[in-house]
């Protein structure tokens, strides 16, 4: 006997055809698959950990796969003290992350070295990376992580993806697209 | 009773070289006049007198005296909790003392780090690099003549330091034993 299913897409709904420009698409997609690579390195960590578990769950934003490797992730979340001997290898790993790429400072010290006037301890992460959002706190709350990952997928919404890659194939003088 | 005990046996060992017991709060300080018998002293303290861990090695900058460093041993046996601190000079022109890495496999990592942050050398040390500072660093940051906010340093590659801003700082806290007021940390002079 054979049932009526359908599959995906309700079309009664839904109707047949969905009108976009291909760069909104692009965006769209994008922007909901935001992989972060979390730079834990103090407390900030802790409290990352817990942006990503369950009671306040970044994979509503569609960024719960937390990706240790730098060649799969598009943000970095740096979460913590940013000492000098760790700044290089900071950058080290940002450079290996495959553009586009984004940058949160979450909280005070990754921003501004926080607490820590020191000898040790860079005095802002932007001073290595380009950082895209700024969190304030020490350490922020889960809610200022999730609002900050808002904030970057507000920023890819607004990107032309494709104006970029006719730019890039432009500049590289590859005929296609 | 027992600290004092161990501590008498042994000064009664090594004699003069080992000063008369000094205690505060429970505590047992010995101070060792000669620092070139450091390894014998905790050789003896751990194969005879029980002080099988080592809690730490730590460093005094006594700045502007002589000698400028002091060394503090802090021993425990862990079946009877007994603690002992032991203390010897060193001084500056000299900045070495052997090391006790052949007594307790633990004073490794906390020798590289009195070197790292103070300068001190341990001869007979298998392996002594920076523990905390990158490699290449060319300063001792934990001694008092070294500034807060730290000194530019241009190491390529590795380091790309300033001076940190203070922002009006650095703000201290003295000791006291005044209200909540008193005691919060305010921008203070060295000399205040």
């Amino acid at each position: 006997m054979q049932t009526q299913s359908e599959i995906g897409y309700n079309s009664k709904i839904e109707g047949d055809v969905v009108i976009t420009r291909i760069d909104a698409a692009l965006a769209w997609f994008q922007k909901n698959s935001v992989w972060p690579m979390p730079m834990g390195l103090a407390c900030c960590g802790i409290e990352l950990m817990a942006v990503g578990a369950s009671r306040f769950d970044i994979s509503r934003f569609g960024s719960e796969v937390m990706r240790f490797s730098p060649r799969q992730s598009d943000c970095m979340i740096v979460a913590g003290t940013v000492t000098y001997k760790m700044a290089g290898f900071v950058k080290r790993i940002y450079d290996q992350m495959p553009s586009p790429k984004w940058v949160i400072a979450m909280g005070a010290c990754a921003s501004t070295g926080g607490m820590y006037r020191s000898y040790a301890v860079l005095q802002g992460v932007d001073k290595i990376i380009p950082v895209d959002v700024y969190v304030s706190g020490c350490p922020p709350r889960p809610e200022a992580v999730l609002d900050a990952l808002m904030k970057i997928q507000e920023q890819i919404g607004k990107e032309p993806i494709l104006g970029k890659l006719n730019l890039v194939a432009k500049l590289t003088g590859s005929s296609k697209s | 009773m027992l600290n004092l005990d161990l501590a008498n046996q042994l000064k009664a060992k090594f004699g003069d070289l080992i000063s008369e017991p000094a205690e505060f709060r429970g505590e047992i300080t010995v101070k060792l006049a000669d620092a070139e018998l450091i390894a014998e002293v905790c050789g003896f303290a751990k194969n005879k007198l029980g002080f099988e861990y080592l809690v730490d090695i730590s460093s005094l900058d006594n700045y502007g005296e002589d000698p400028r460093w002091t060394m503090v041993y802090e021993l425990r046996n862990l079946s009877t909790n007994a603690e002992l601190r032991i203390k010897t000079d060193v001084g500056e022109e000299k900045s070495e003392l052997p090391s006790v890495l052949g007594v307790w496999a633990t004073a490794n990592w906390h020798e590289r780090e009195v070197y790292d942050m103070m300068g001190i050398r341990f001869r007979g040390h298998p392996d002594l690099r920076r523990i905390l500072m990158w490699e290449g660093y060319p300063y001792f940051p934990l001694r008092k003549d070294f500034p807060l906010a730290g000194k530019p340093t241009n190491v390529p590659e590795v380091a790309f330091t300033e001076i940190t801003p203070m922002e009006g700082g650095p703000f201290v806290t003295l000791p006291s034993s005044g209200d909540a007021i008193s005691r919060e940390p305010r921008v203070r002079t060295p000399e205040e």
